[in-house]
């Protein structure tokens, strides 16, 4: 597969129209994970990128966001092989227009002096926090839409980026305002 | 009433209706081994756990009841997956149960220990790794449910053995609703507006074909299509899997489309302008070269299993539902239109069919040099056997050339490896019919290469006196890879050649506890096949010495387009 070439600023990692985003109920059971990378693997899907976490308090579901490249294979012919799983219970689609997306990223950032100021100044800009502070390093946190990690990550590139986590999108539908 | 998880699990598949099992015990299965001695359930001890897959695929396959096989953890594990994996690819029911090593010791690399479930996941339509004894009634019914409704497949429950020895409260689950399956809903019927739009495209077809595949047997659809294609008059071609589904001696029946499929069956396909598919999913095997497949043809796409639509073909009409149920409402649909024609004039169309298969009949040349042809074989055999007789095949030219020449009058008569291609399929999965249908003839056609790898179970044939036929097709040769070798690598024979007496098949068929009759020349066919036939108290095997330079024939190059389909040397080239 050919790299991602439509995203929004170089080295960026926003949606481009070959990804979408899929919605994935499952059973909070053993294994589910691997079943779903699994037939992702077995079946030359390429995820982009993929989050999971209970959705309830008993923990009986879990939902997992999948950002699925389209270019790999059409996304009927994903969603119809993920139903085929059985502890698959639901899938929704959604169209990047049609949802809201977030992400989160921690970045830790080797700092002089100088830059100290700069980076807290940035952060405070795109609403981020400083989530810990050593004698020449900041780790720092982002959240909100992907563009905007990308815009933050693309401007963090002029500093010394230690380390840099994200979390990969969550998303639901976006609300009717009618 | 207190079980052990042991005695909850035979109790569980009794419950199932479970009159077999195929299985070979080891320590992690051990206490699940001490209630069958008291269980209704036969239990058949095969020689190697692939043996037990294969048997219970083959037994599934002629009765369409789910198959069931029992073995141990790690190795005897792995050696199901195999079957497994066959049975993924046919859509075949098969339950396997495992052994697993006690829970506490499960990721510690213990003796006999493998993720079976984690291995399996790709080839399984499901699994289950049981951790509290509880769970086994409900997964086990489960396990049922899932592997014999919808699109059929393979499952395997995994049962440590500290789970095994637990005591539990018996129960069974009394509804579906019971078997925590929240997102397992399998289609049944067609959407009833795509059924109509589909008898529209039917009505307005000039080149129609039912192209049928083994979903149509899953679905027990047969008489349904009967009278599907009585009333139409559409021509039929039956892939691999659905040998069988519509009687060859039908005048409608074209025979088996695909790779060494019959001249008009594959260019009937390739020319038609519509393509009703059946339970078939466009196998490479079937189309050769995607972008030249039937290249003018609309299709109508119907399939249980909703991702086969569009996955190979994008359908004009795709209708997701069980093959039997939508024909029965494509019938309906055609009531419906009340004096509208339900199809065109088709003799224009049939005209062309019929010179076809004038000008390319399915051709072998006579033996003139005194080896024995294995077309004829085929031929000699499927005239001396009832019209019900179960025809088994392994995997190479032996298997084409028993689709091509046995006459497939009855649903259910034709086992095979198809989509897995598993070589060493035949011998148990012979057996595993023949203990589904004890009263009719089973031969199994197998080649030299396929025989030596699964023979063993002949064995489990003989202490078990289950007496199956086994002809062997014997060129010397792993027959197929040799005639590629000599197709489209300028006869350069790389590692092909086996012997055609070494093993001596007769002292190793006698030696098994089979009757064991060779046939060296032409002449020495007809009476090897009769003395077989004559022999039903145990297993035979016949050593049929054949031709080794055979080819099979029709035969559409790996890659090309079925227009370039390569005839019989004997035959006028198509173009």
């Amino acid at each position: 597969m050919t790299a991602p070439d439509l995203t929004p600023l170089a080295g960026g990692r926003g949606a481009s129209p070959r990804h979408h985003i899929l919605s994935v109920l499952v059973e909070n059971k053993a294994g589910v994970l691997a079943r779903v990378a699994g037939l992702f693997s077995r079946r030359g899907f390429n995820i982009y990128s993929l989050a999971v976490a209970p959705t309830d308090e008993d923990e009986h579901f879990s939902r997992i966001t999948i950002v699925v490249d389209v270019e790999s294979a059409p996304l009927e012919q994903v969603i119809m092989q993920l139903d085929k799983l059985v502890n698959v219970v639901s899938i929704g689609e959604l169209s990047p227009a049609e949802a809201v997306e977030r992400e989160l990223v921690l970045v830790t950032v080797a700092v002089g002096p100088t830059e100290r100021s700069q980076v807290i100044q940035l952060v405070g800009v795109f609403g981020g926090e400083v989530v810990s502070v050593g004698a020449d390093r900041l780790t720092v946190m982002l959240a909100g839409r992907p563009e905007k990690i990308d815009d933050f990550e693309g401007l963090l590139e002029h500093y010394d980026v230690v380390e840099l986590q994200r979390t990969g999108r969550v998303a639901l539908p976006k609300l009717d305002r009618h | 009433m207190k079980l052990t998880g042991a005695q909850a699990l035979i109790k569980s598949l009794e419950m199932q209706g479970v009159e077999v099992m195929f299985g070979l015990p080891g320590g992690a299965i051990l206490p699940v081994y001490d209630p069958i001695i008291d269980s209704s359930i036969r239990h058949i001890l095969v020689r190697h756990e692939q043996g037990a897959g294969h048997m219970a695929e083959g037994y599934a396959m002629v009765t369409g009841k789910p198959g069931v096989a029992m073995v141990t953890s790690g190795p005897g594990a792995t050696n199901v997956v195999t079957p497994l994996s066959n049975a993924y690819m046919d859509s075949t029911p098969l339950i396997v149960v495992s052994g697993q090593v006690a829970t506490g010791s499960i990721g510690t690399d213990a003796f006999q220990e493998c993720d079976i479930t984690g291995v399996t996941m790709g080839i399984t339509k499901h699994n289950w790794l049981i951790k509290d004894v509880m769970d086994i009634p409900r997964v086990v019914a489960a396990a049922f449910h899932v592997a014999t409704t919808g699109r059929p497949g393979p499952v395997l429950i995994d049962l440590p053995k500290d789970i095994s020895n637990a005591t539990m409260d018996w129960y069974w689950p009394s509804s579906v609703d019971e078997l925590d399956l929240p997102g397992y809903h399998p289609v049944t019927f067609g959407d009833p507006v795509l059924v109509r739009q589909a008898a529209e495209l039917i009505a307005q077809a000039e080149r129609p074909v039912f192209y049928v595949g083994g979903g149509v047997l899953k679905a027990r659809g047969a008489e349904a299509l009967r009278v599907l294609a009585d009333r139409t008059g559409i021509p039929v071609v039956t892939t691999l899997m659905a040998r069988g589904a519509f009687p060859d001696s039908h005048p409608q029946a074209l025979g088996m489309p695909g790779m060494h499929g019959h001249y008009t069956a594959v260019t009937a396909l390739q020319k038609s302008d519509l393509l009703v598919s059946l339970g078939a999913r466009f196998d490479d095997r079937v189309t050769g070269k995607i972008s030249a497949f039937a290249p003018e043809a609309k299709v109508i796409h119907v399939d249980i299993d909703p991702a086969e639509l569009g996955k190979v073909r994008v359908p004009d009409v795709g209708i997701a539902g069980d093959c039997r149920l939508v024909m029965e409402e494509l019938l309906l649909a055609m009531d419906a239109r009340g004096d509208a024609p339900v199809v065109r004039d088709l003799e224009p169309w049939w005209r062309q069919i019929r010179e076809w298969q004038e000008r390319f009949p399915l051709h072998y040349a006579d033996a003139d040099g005194g080896a024995i042809k294995p077309q004829n074989v085929v031929e000699q055999l499927r005239d001396a056997a009832p019209a019900d007789t179960v025809v088994v095949a392994g995997v190479g030219q032996h298997q084409m050339w028993a689709s091509q020449y046995w006459n497939f009058e009855y649903p259910y008569t034709w086992v095979n490896s198809g989509g897995a291609g598993t070589m060493g399929f035949a011998v148990p999965a012979a057996i595993g019919a023949k203990v589904g249908r004890p009263e009719r003839t089973v031969w199994g056609i197998d080649g030299d290469g396929c025989f030596q790898m699964t023979a063993q179970e002949l064995v489990t044939a003989s202490s078990e006196q289950i007496p199956v036929k086994i002809a062997i097709l014997n060129n010397a040769y792993l027959g197929m890879v040799r005639q590629w070798q000599e197709m489209f690598y300028g006869e350069r024979y790389s590692e092909v050649y086996l012997s055609p007496d070494l093993p001596d098949y007769v002292k190793w068929a006698e030696a098994m506890g089979c009757i064991g009759i060779r046939a060296e020349s032409p002449e020495d066919v007809g009476p090897a096949i009769e003395k077989a036939n004559s022999i039903d108290d145990r297993p035979v095997v016949v050593d049929f010495r054949t031709d080794a330079f055979e080819k099979v024939f029709p035969m559409v190059p790996a890659g090309a387009s079925n227009d370039d389909i390569v005839v019989h040397p004997d035959q006028t080239a198509p173009r």
